[in-house]
Parts: structure tokens; C-alpha cells; sequence
């Protein structure tokens, strides 16, 4: 499918939402589009209701313009303040539970590799550090082990936001949070080398604050799932709802946390996943 | 090792399969209805978790898989990351199935109202067993009564038989576009699963026709349909009235979407409930292996001279309210025998009926035991008296 998936039917074309029309127009579907062309196209995601300075607001628009196939890219979300935006996403997307994402995913991509054998559906988690990392790390963990050739991405706000700001398992140790009244007991999960030793064949972090470097890290992630197996990508989403900052220093924090190392930037390519990168750095080189 | 062969099956109509086709005898388990159910169900996946009594049904649904009757199966990571995988596997426009029992149906609870919200036609074998504590691993009915208001659709099977035919015309119903839920198809364990009976199946070199994910009346989740809807489930988190409004209406449309699959359930099953003896003043309703039980304590009744009808009840959601209403006008006493101890059946009928005290809520027996004929029979014996004590004071 490429711009076909939002054709309006004929006779239609006056009454359809404006919005509507300019994604038909000129939305991202079939054109290969990267965070470099953000603000020349009709993106995918329409007046979300997320906080101001919401770092998943900002990660979700950067991961939605690097798709690097939308027109065949299905999302499985999970409960969490980014699910509320799914529902103004152009993009196929499934809400069910709260952590059981990778394990529907998991079905949802076997479906789609018996229905269009010959045809490359990328199927995509996006959830929350509460979704990914704790309540649904079992079915994460499980999806990864049985080398289900999904993408997951953490948007990694470092608490249950959407539920007003409870510690998660991604918390820094000591962080004072609902439900950590006396600072958090425990270390931040190591969920990118948990990603490695569970079998993903990528893993990576990243903040908002690099967009190149983000849609780069979304686009091999789920280019090497698509071929390889499991990949994983934590992006640093600060939330000042919860954190207590001003909305305007998101960024600013993100930034600091990358530069001191606090938010440690990594990435893990397996043998097989950097060949396979390499031959895409060859394939993309300009002659 | 398996033995591998290569498929060839023949697409029929579902009328062929169910009621043309010419049948043989086979000498099976419930556990091997399942598979020969499977076999000719056209599954494209099926995903699988053991839990005891259920295990050896899906066990042998991944050994035809291993023989190409299915396009995919696994096993998944445990009875909540299954059905969530078979929910993500039906968005995805593909007819699929599993089984659980038991502690299994409760650990997976959270996706059986989902599965109905999402109107997905998922096709599930649940074989009843006690939920714990203390732990057992016997049969007992009791996950009936927790499922009942999931908005599935609920069969329940008495023999293997009942549970062949019922999961293969679970598909069809299931997947009718006025339809489009999810249905359980429950069985009890062990009586059912693990003995063997004469179970007559249609020829193995024929099958139900393909799933149309393109039916639907909820968009399949492919990319592929024109104009995109993003979400597969109506996802109404606002406090407004616009969002109360939708969701209870959403709510109200699974149910309705039930009550319409009242006629497909009568053209495919025959009705939602077989009787014997309509015209005797004492009648025993009954589903799954109560009705068996129960069947055997009319025989004995009999003898003793006491006539007693039966209301085998096939069909608990939609409930048939109305055929037992009409069965049950002239009775003087409604015996209603059940393998658990909250009543599940009897509460039902109460609900339904006028004067209810007709009901009498016995003999239950739960925690796995089997159900003796003599507590039937003693009820109905009880039952007799006081009828004769009425007509003589």
C-alpha cells in the first residue's frame, strides 16, 4: 500500500477534514521520508493531548517521521500517556492491554507473514518504561527469546506518568516518587543489555535532543527486525509533569543527561545486524 | 517424530461439512475431538500454553500443525501473553484458536472482554477445572460462571461429540459480519477430555472455507483498507458525555451483536438446547456431563414409576431464556444439578423465570468430585413427595 491507505472516495474530497486532505496530499506514505524533511510534509500524528513539553510527544513525532515504511507499519501500543496520542496517529494502531504489547504484536506479525508472505509489514511497540520495562517485561522479554521480528521502543520517562507519577522499575535509584515516599530502593533497570542477553540482535539509546541520530537509530532498528530478529530502542523522554521543571527545559535536561553520561547513550549490534547495516550504509551511499 | 505428509484439502461449504458429508465412527477423546475439530477448521495459527486437563489438546493441535494442516503455531509465554498473542494474530485477519481450563482462564482474564470489545472472532476451548486454593487440578465448572459476563459467546459441551461439532461450528458463527465475537467453547475436564467415545467425523480431506478478515465490520489491521480507521477497539478516554456516550453504546452493540448470533446458533447447532420428556411435571436443566448425569438418574427414575424431563442446556450466552421460559410453564419443580459450588445455572434460571422457588439449586458437587447418580436421583425422589403430600392435603 503507499498513499492508497488515505485515498478519499470520490465525490468525497470537499467534506473530508482538511487535515485529512493534506495527509492524502502530502503525508508521508511511500516517500522515504527522515527526521531531516520534518516540517516539509504532513506528519502523522495530529494535535496530540499530551503535557506541554512532553518528551514523548516530541520522540513519537521524531520515531513517526522515521518510519522508514508507514504505509506498511502497524503499532501496537500499550496503556500510558503516549497511548492517548495513538488516536491521532494515521497509521493502523492497536491499544489492547496495559503490558502485554510484545505478545500481541507477536501474533499480529505471524498474521501478517501468512497473509502477505511476500510483502515486508513492519509491526512496531511503542509503550512507556511502566508498560515495557515493568508490568509487561515478561511478554517483552518472552518476545525477544522466541526471536519475534518486531521493533520495541521505550519511550523511557522514568515513571508511571500517566497514572500521576509512581516510581517504575526505569526510576533512578533514590528518585522521590509516588509510591518511592522515601526515594526509589532499587537501581534503574539495564533493560538495553537485558535486550542484548535476551536475544535482541539491536539495541540502543537515545534522547530527543539528537533527532538525526533518533530517526537514524529508529530506522536500523526496525530495517534489521524486519530481516533479522528482535530490536530494541530506549529513548530518554523527560516529563516535567511529573519531574517538576519547567516544560520549556525538557530538552535542556535531556541534553545535560546525555552530556554527563547520567543517560548513558549506547548502542548493540550483533555481528549479522552490523553487516546487514553496513550493506544499507553501501546501498544508501550516493554514487 | 511426526509423521510428515503432504495436505490436501478441499474447500466445501459449511453446510457440507456439518450436515452433508458422510460421517465414520471414530473412537476418541475429547482431547482428540479437538484435533480432528481443528483439522478440518481451516486454522491458519494457533497458539498454545499447557494446563492440565487442557495440554494434550493442544498438544496435538501442534502435531497437525507439524503435518501442514495450520500455517503457524507456538508456544506462548503464559495463558495472558497467548490470548493476547491470538488477539494480535485475529486483527490481524487470521482465523486462530487455543484452549485453556481453569487457573489458566483466570490468569488470561483481563483479554476474554477484550477479545468481545475488540470484536474479534477468536475461537477458545476452555476445559473446566477447579481455580485455586487449595490447588486441584479436577474438574469443576466454576470458571463458567466467572466467564458468563465477558460478553463472549458461551457453549458448553456434554460429550465429545458436542465439543467437535461445537468448535468447528464455533468458526462460522463466530465470524458471521452480524456477529464478529468471540466464542468459548467449554467442555469438563477430564470427564470430557480424557475418556474415549464414539465421536463421528466428516472425511479429513475436506475443510471450512477461509476466513475473510475483509468482512469484518471493525477494520482488519493490515494497512491495506482504504480509509485508514487507527484504531482496531474504540478508545474513549475523555470524561465528556460525547465519550460516555460512545463507550456505553459500544457496549450495548457487543451485546446486541450476541443476541443476532441467536440465528445462526439455531441453523448451525440445531437449537440451544435438546429435551427429553417435555411433559413431566419435574424437569431437570443441566449442561456439560450434569446432563449425562442426569440423563441416567430419569432412566432410573423411571423404573420407580416417577416421569422426569430434561433440558440440556447447549448455549449459556446468549442465554435462552425465552425456550426455558416456555419449558418450564407448568412445571412443579426445576432440579438443577451442577458440578461447582456457587449455582451458577441455578441463579440463571432463577433470573429468568416466574415464580422461582420452583428452582431447586441441587445437587451441586465441586472440587473435582464425580456426581452420583443417587443425588439426582434423591432429589427427584424428594421432589415426588412433595408433589404427592400437595395433591393429597
Amino acid at each position: 500500500m503507499s498513499a492508497n491507505i488515505v485515498k478519499i472516495s470520490p465525490g468525497f474530497e470537499e467534506i473530508m477534514p482538511e487535515d485529512y486532505r493534506n495527509l492524502v496530499k502530502d503525508g508521508p506514505y511511500g516517500r522515504g521520508l527522515d527526521v531531516d524533511k520534518l516540517g516539509t510534509f504532513k506528519e502523522l500524528i495530529e494535535e496530540h493531548p499530551l503535557c506541554a513539553g512532553c518528551g514523548l510527544a516530541l520522540s513519537l513525532r521524531l520515531i513517526l517521521a522515521s518510519l522508514p515504511n508507514p504505509e506498511d507499519t502497524v503499532i501496537v501500543g500499550t496503556t500510558g500517556c503516549n497511548s492517548l496520542s495513538f488516536s491521532q496517529v494515521a497509521i493502523h494502531n492497536i491499544h489492547s492491554l496495559f503490558g502485554n504489547q510484545n505478545a500481541v504484536a507477536t501474533g499480529l506479525k505471524r498474521a501478517l507473514k501468512i497473509r502477505f508472505p511476500q510483502k515486508a509489514k513492519d509491526v512496531v511497540v511503542i509503550g512507556g518504561d511502566g508498560g515495557i520495562g515493568d508490568i509487561g517485561l515478561g511478554m517483552v522479554m518472552h518476545s525477544w527469546f522466541r526471536r519475534e521480528k518486531i521493533t520495541t521502543i521505550m519511550l523511557d520517562n522514568e515513571s508511571y506518568s500517566n497514572t500521576g507519577g509512581q516510581e517504575s522499575g526505569m526510576s533512578c535509584e533514590g528518585a522521590v516518587l509516588n509510591m518511592a515516599p522515601t526515594g526509589k530502593k532499587f537501581p534503574k533497570i539495564s533493560l538495553p543489555e537485558i535486550a542484548r542477553d535476551a536475544g535482541c540482535v539491536y539495541s540502543a539509546t537515545i534522547t530527543p535532543a539528537s533527532p538525526k541520530r533518533l530517526g537514524k537509530v529508529v530506522k536500523q532498528a526496525i530495517l534489521i527486525a524486519r530481516e533479522l530478529g528482535p530490536t530494541y530502542v530506549q529513548i530518554y523522554c523527560p516529563c516535567p509533569t511529573n519531574y517538576k521543571f519547567k516544560p520549556q527545559e525538557s530538552l535542556k535536561r535531556a541534553k545535560e543527561k546525555e552530556k554527563d553520561g547520567s543517560y548513558p547513550i549506547k548502542e548493540y549490534l550483533s555481528p549479522p545486524a552490523k553487516e546487514f547495516v553496513e550493506g544499507l550504509e553501501v546501498v544508501n551511499k550516493p554514487r | 517424530m511426526i509423521e510428515q505428509k503432504v495436505i490436501e484439502q478441499k474447500i466445501v461449504e459449511p453446510e457440507e461439512i456439518f450436515f452433508k458429508a458422510r460421517r465414520e465412527k471414530q473412537f476418541i477423546t475429547g482431547s482428540e475431538a479437538v484435533r480432528e475439530a481443528i483439522k478440518r477448521a481451516n486454522v491458519d495459527m494457533a497458539v498454545s500454553y499447557p494446563i492440565t486437563p487442557q495440554s494434550e489438546s493442544m498438544h496435538l493441535v501442534g502435531d497437525i500443525y507439524a503435518q501442514g494442516y495450520l500455517k503457524d503455531y507456538y508456544r506462548g509465554e503464559d495463558e495472558l501473553g497467548v490470548m493476547s498473542a491470538v488477539a494480535g494474530a485475529s486483527m490481524g485477519g487470521v482465523r486462530v484458536f487455543t484452549a485453556t481450563g481453569g487457573p489458566g482462564t483466570l490468569r488470561a482474564f483481563e483479554m476474554f472482554p477484550t477479545w468481545a470489545g475488540a470484536r474479534l472472532p477468536v475461537v477458545c476451548a476452555f476445559f473446566c477445572r477447579g481455580v485455586n486454593s487449595p490447588l486441584t487440578i479436577q474438574p469443576d465448572t466454576i470458571e463458567i460462571g466467572f466467564m458468563l459476563d465477558t460478553g463472549m459467546l458461551i457453549f458448553h459441551a456434554e460429550t465429545a461429540q458436542d465439543l467437535f461439532d461445537m468448535i468447528l461450528k464455533s468458526f462460522i458463527i463466530a465470524e458471521k459480519p452480524d456477529v464478529h465475537l468471540p466464542i468459548g467453547v467449554f467442555a469438563d475436564g477430564f470427564f470430557v477430555t480424557h475418556t474415549r467415545e464414539l465421536v463421528e467425523v466428516p472425511p479429513e480431506d475436506i475443510k471450512l472455507p477461509s476466513y475473510n478478515p475483509y468482512m469484518s465490520p471493525v477494520p482488519v489491521m493490515d494497512m491495506e483498507t482504504p480509509p485508514v480507521r487507527q484504531m482496531r477497539d474504540p478508545f474513549v478516554m475523555k470524561s465528556n458525555f460525547i465519550s460516555y456516550a460512545a463507550h456505553a453504546s459500544w457496549q450495548q452493540e457487543v451485546r446486541a451483536a450476541g443476541e443476532r448470533a441467536r440465528k445462526h446458533i439455531k441453523k448451525y447447532l440445531g437449537g440451544f438446547l435438546e429435551t427429553e420428556n417435555e411433559d413431566a411435571d419435574i424437569l431437570i436443566v443441566a449442561s456439560g456431563t450434569a446432563a449425562s448425569q442426569a440423563k441416567e438418574a430419569i432412566i432410573r427414575a423411571e423404573k420407580e414409576g416417577i416421569k422426569v424431563g430434561l433440558a440440556k442446556l447447549k448455549v449459556l450466552r446468549p442465554f435462552p431464556a425465552e425456550e426455558i421460559r416456555r419449558l418450564v410453564k407448568n412445571k412443579k419443580a426445576i432440579i438443577v444439578p451442577e458440578f461447582n459450588i456457587t449455582g451458577w445455572l441455578a441463579r440463571e434460571i432463577k433470573s429468568v423465570i416466574e415464580d422461582n422457588s420452583r428452582v431447586v439449586g441441587a445437587p451441586r458437587v465441586f472440587g473435582g468430585m464425580t456426581m452420583p447418580v443417587e443425588l439426582i436421583s434423591n432429589e427427584i425422589k424428594k421432589q415426588q413427595e412433595a408433589l404427592n403430600e400437595c395433591k393429597y392435603s
